[in-house]
């Protein structure tokens, strides 16, 4: 190629370019532009297609604008994200409030929810709610940490040794369905009722999903990425640090949320099961109200184990999820 | 694996002629075992020289992408002898291949992380070669905003990064538009002359052959085996749509299609 040709094709690059990105974010505007040109806007594909366009043009000089402009958007985003939920608690506090007004139970044993939430306000303000939170989730934090441990492990291993995948793949299948609370009989024999009763069975519920869960994403790793590792230059334990563990970790995030809702069901489980009197776990709590016909206070313990299982799962593995999605483009399901 | 690289000259050259880059003796390789077996490649024998820019043609299933593997040291040839001179090649896909967790400076450092390069010999090698293919304002984006034909550039500069002597294409642009793919060849023509790469570059667009290649060689189907080969001696820099390209393609063309009834 002729010098004098080069910043010519350069300028074309740019050209192609910003005529390409705006065409892979604007496709449905491209169908549309059929239909008739006053259609476009309504269809809300002119907002994706000039932020494409935009991102594809004028990178640099942007950057500040964009920055801004999401500072102001927060609020705004965090409040769409927020009313449906908001509004999906009243209708169910509503509902509830019906089935009280309807007369179905007496209200010592179905009490309505403005006495309930009262309660759950008073137990939280003397500190008991604290405590008990703090037992039961020092409990699942640690069974979950000995869970993940376990379950790495055993993936990893299963992973790379194919005799063991065939041998044990259909009896970690077989563990992962198996509803814990059936290894509890078992668990109070061997361990008596104590917290390695507990203990046992959280990590027998999760780690279970968590291999699972890192086995089937290293089989969903496309080949292509591994081909391309190895080509430049990754080998051996190399290609699983760089290519296969980063390629996998979508999966095995899920694998991760699904580990983690089976050992707080099997925590649950086993404090109902093996009171241990001296710690006043939210099972414990729930137990004795029962037993005490306590109704509000049972109801106030059930929200407590709603919260808490509603804030891990969002909070930290719904944030990990978004954030790795995000990264990769793979905003679909978040959106 | 049966690569060995260059043997010490005593058989070398004269002078005049640039050293061979790859050379490939009777290179064999069945798929599969007893009756089911597969030949995807057929005591093929080839040589290409260092510098130069080599396209292989030919219809699906003749063993191209095979080849390409067992160059790569992908794969390794049931018969024959693969020698490669100068270390690993560099391969590019179809497909870009990026790493979606990584930056696009990442995937162009990727290599370099895995030959050690120092972390600043790097930040300067990976500027360096995102501006060859004029994307240095995307540095920091990641491969999922990018166009199709900017993913490919950013495939190219990761396979740069490596340093190869040898770079191998397995129909890099075959998934492009026609407009961005015309483009990608004045791109990639420029870089092969800047730097004296050797380019083996697979296709079944023959006009792209006859467009990029200093020789095209042709391959057959089932078992793949080379059935021509055309010296290309149209002047560069050289256009898809003239006439001389379109002239040599429709003889290869011909050629090509003989080859494809006779299998």
């Amino acid at each position: 190629m002729p010098e004098t040709a080069a910043p010519r094709l350069h300028a074309l690059a740019g050209d192609l370019d910003h005529v390409a990105a705006r065409r892979a974010g604007a496709v449905p505007g491209d169908s549309l532009g059929v239909a008739g040109a006053g259609s476009e806007r309504r269809a809300g594909a002119v907002p994706e297609d000039s932020r494409r366009g935009r991102a594809a043009a004028v990178p640099e000089d942007s950057l500040e604008v964009v920055a801004a402009g999401p500072e102001r958007a927060r609020g705004a985003r965090v409040w769409a994200a927020l009313w449906p939920k908001l509004a999906a608690v009243g209708l169910a506090l509503a509902l509830w409030e019906l089935v009280v007004l309807s007369g179905w139970r007496p209200d010592y044993v179905l009490p309505g929810p403005a006495a309930v939430l009262g309660r759950l306000f008073a137990d939280t303000m003397s500190g008991e709610v604290l405590v008990a939170a703090a037992i039961t989730m020092k409990r699942a934090l640690l069974g979950y940490a000995i869970a993940l441990v376990v379950g790495v492990a055993i993936g990893l291993l299963m992973a790379r040794v194919r005799v063991l995948r065939t041998a044990a793949g259909s009896l970690l299948t077989g563990l992962q369905t198996m509803p814990s609370v059936a290894w509890f009989p078992l668990a109070i024999l061997l361990f008596q009722l104590s917290e390695a009763a507990i203990l046992a069975v959280v990590v027998l519920g999760a780690a279970p999903s968590i291999a699972n869960g890192l086995l089937h994403s290293f089989d969903q790793v496309p080949p292509l990425l591994v081909r391309a590792g190895r080509v430049l230059g990754a080998r051996g334990l190399g290609l699983y640090r760089h290519i296969i563990l980063p390629a996998a970790l979508p999966g095995f995030l899920t694998g991760l949320k699904q580990g983690w809702a089976f050992a707080w069901r099997s925590l649950m489980a086993g404090e109902l099961l093996v009171i241990i009197g001296h710690a006043p776990s939210i099972g414990v709590r729930l137990q004795f109200s029962r037993e005490l016909s306590d109704a509000e206070g049972l109801l106030a313990w059930m929200i407590v184990v709603m919260i808490l299982g509603v804030l891990v799962d969002g909070l930290v593995f719904g944030a990990l999820e978004r954030a790795v999605h995000r990264r990769r483009g793979l905003t679909g399901v978040h959106a | 694996m049966s690569i060995a690289l260059a043997h010490a000259p005593v058989l070398a050259p004269p002078p005049a002629l640039p050293p061979v880059a790859l050379r490939l003796e009777g290179v064999s390789r069945r798929h599969g075992v007893g009756a089911d077996a597969v030949v995807a490649l057929d005591t093929l024998s080839l040589s290409v020289r260092a510098g130069e820019f080599v396209c292989v043609v030919g219809a699906s299933g003749c063993g191209k992408s095979t080849m390409l593997n067992l160059v790569a040291g992908l794969d390794t040839p049931t018969a024959g002898q693969v020698h490669v001179a100068g270390g690993r090649p560099a391969l590019m896909f179809q497909e870009s291949a990026l790493f979606p967790w990584l930056t696009v400076e990442e995937n162009v450092a990727f290599p370099l992380e895995m030959q050690g390069v120092a972390r600043g010999e790097r930040r300067r090698r990976v500027a360096e070669l995102l501006a060859m293919v004029h994307l240095e304002s995307f540095a920091r984006r990641r491969p999922h905003e990018l166009s199709g034909g900017m993913k490919q550039r950013v495939a190219l500069a990761r396979a740069l990064a490596q340093r190869a002597n040898l770079l191998l294409m397995d129909e890099p642009f075959a998934a492009l538009d026609a407009m961005m793919r015309d483009h990608l060849h004045c791109e990639l023509e420029s870089l092969w002359q800047q730097t004296g790469l050797t380019v083996v570059f697979v296709t079944h667009n023959v006009r792209e052959a006859v467009r990029l290649g200093d020789r095209v060689l042709l391959l057959s189907s089932r078992p793949g085996r080379l059935v021509a080969e055309y010296a290309i001696d149209i002047p560069r820099p050289r256009r898809i749509e003239s006439p001389e390209v379109a002239r040599s393609a429709r003889e290869i063309t011909d050629r090509l299609h003989e080859a494809v009834r006779d299998a």
